[in-house]
């Protein structure tokens, strides 16, 4: 059944308080989940203050500032910082985003910053992506085509075929869709998630690909596909504006096409 | 402890290859309920203040009979479908296997029960 509790050992405790240096003016207090499995103690919620006249304007920006001046253990993913890579996905004022899109004073009040939720958490704001990288792969996600193309020639597509990417092709697996999607809490050993499924739809929806069947036989699953309710959290927190919702209903209604 | 790797967790067994039938059997219903809720809440306030004789004989005509068949079916199939959805959604392991099969008996004996009571009235008298 569903949990409304967190386990005993999961729940948050109040932590530390790092004060912002005398004589700073703007002061923003961040307040970052923070989780150690080597303490073998509950996660705790320090709060950082932060001299935002001496500090970039993203969350990320501060994010580093902490690590950098204030406390070296706090972890976290990150890459690129300009929202290509995916890496610092996370929960910022209550919303999957991404650290380094989110501007600080988008943030009314303290910002709360914890990892995705729902998954694993490895350590403070690292969270554990086995399983969905997994599923990730069970999707197949490259091309596959048994029609013989010589070895310098392309495979060709139309401009209208390949407007049918679009939409598709700029997620960057940061799965803060997946993660926002209350039925891929609840089911998320079996149900493939919002990212996943919109990476499904991309080679379902790609003219040089020749197993489209075989990709939608794969995902007429009560779970796999259909935990999907709509629920639209995936299109509402998506850093990068992209659809997953829609790219779900276009598989349910391919899957409806072939039966009808 | 399982030692399996994620991907063949994730594999696990297989695709159900079902779905769809389930998914477009909703949506049918719902419209199919929309329709013949117009015409179940007109049937009602028609026959409001009627005595027993007259509400048989109004249900006893082929054409009432049949739309208050179809809308029993469509009811108690559009409600199998939609507790199957939130069994699946929220029960884990053993329970929702045994919740599964009780439910889709459940509605099927009440539907059963609906349409036999209306066959009775309209063909048995």
């Amino acid at each position: 059944m569903v949990e409304f509790n967190l386990p005993p050992n999961s729940r948050v405790k109040e932590g530390k308080t790092f004060k912002a240096p005398a004589g700073a003016k703007r002061v923003k207090s961040f307040k970052i989940y923070r989780y150690d499995p080597d303490l073998g103690e509950n996660p705790r919620l320090d709060t950082f203050e932060i001299d935002l006249d001496a500090c970039g304007p993203m969350v990320l920006d501060a994010l580093l500032k902490i690590k950098n001046e204030v406390d070296s253990t706090l972890t976290l993913r990150r890459s690129c910082r300009e929202g290509i890579c995916g890496s610092c996905a996370m929960n910022i004022d209550g919303t999957n985003t991404l650290a380094c899109l989110k501007p600080i004073d988008e943030v009314q009040g303290d910002v709360k910053v914890y990892p995705l939720p729902h998954m694993p958490v490895v350590k403070d704001l690292v969270p554990d992506l086995t399983t969905v990288y997994a599923q990730y792969r069970s999707i197949e996600p490259w091309m596959k085509a048994e029609t013989a193309v010589a070895a310098n020639k392309e495979r060709k597509q139309s401009p209208e075929e390949r407007a049918k990417l679009d939409g598709l092709w700029e997620c960057i697996l940061c799965f803060c869709c997946s993660t926002s999607c209350p039925s891929y809490w609840w089911n998320g050993d079996r149900y493939l998630g919002p990212a996943i499924l919109l990476q499904a739809a991309r080679w379902i929806n790609d003219s040089r690909d020749e197993a489209t069947g075989d990709r939608l036989d794969q995902l007429e699953d009560p779970f796999r596909l259909y935990r999907c309710h709509t629920i639209m959290n995936c299109t509402n927190t998506c850093p990068k504006g992209l659809n997953p919702a829609k790219a779900i209903q276009d598989i349910k209604n391919k899957l409806a096409e072939r039966v009808l | 402890m399982s030692l399996r790797s994620p991907l063949g967790r994730v594999r696990g067994l297989g695709s159900a290859k079902e779905g769809v039938g389930h998914w477009l059997a909703q949506r049918i219903t719902a419209i199919g309920l929309v329709l013949l809720g117009f015409w179940f809440v007109a049937a009602v306030i028609s026959n409001v203040g009627a005595d027993y004789a007259t509400f048989t004989a109004w249900l006893g005509r082929p054409g009432n009979a049949t739309l208050m068949i179809l809308t029993l079916v469509a009811a108690f199939w559009h409600a199998a479908l939609g507790l199957q959805v939130v069994i699946e959604d929220y029960m884990h392991g053993i329970a929702r296997a045994a919740s599964l099969i009780a439910v889709k008996i459940a509605c099927f004996a009440l539907g059963a029960f609906g349409v036999l009571s209306v066959l009775k009235v309209a063909v048995g008298g």
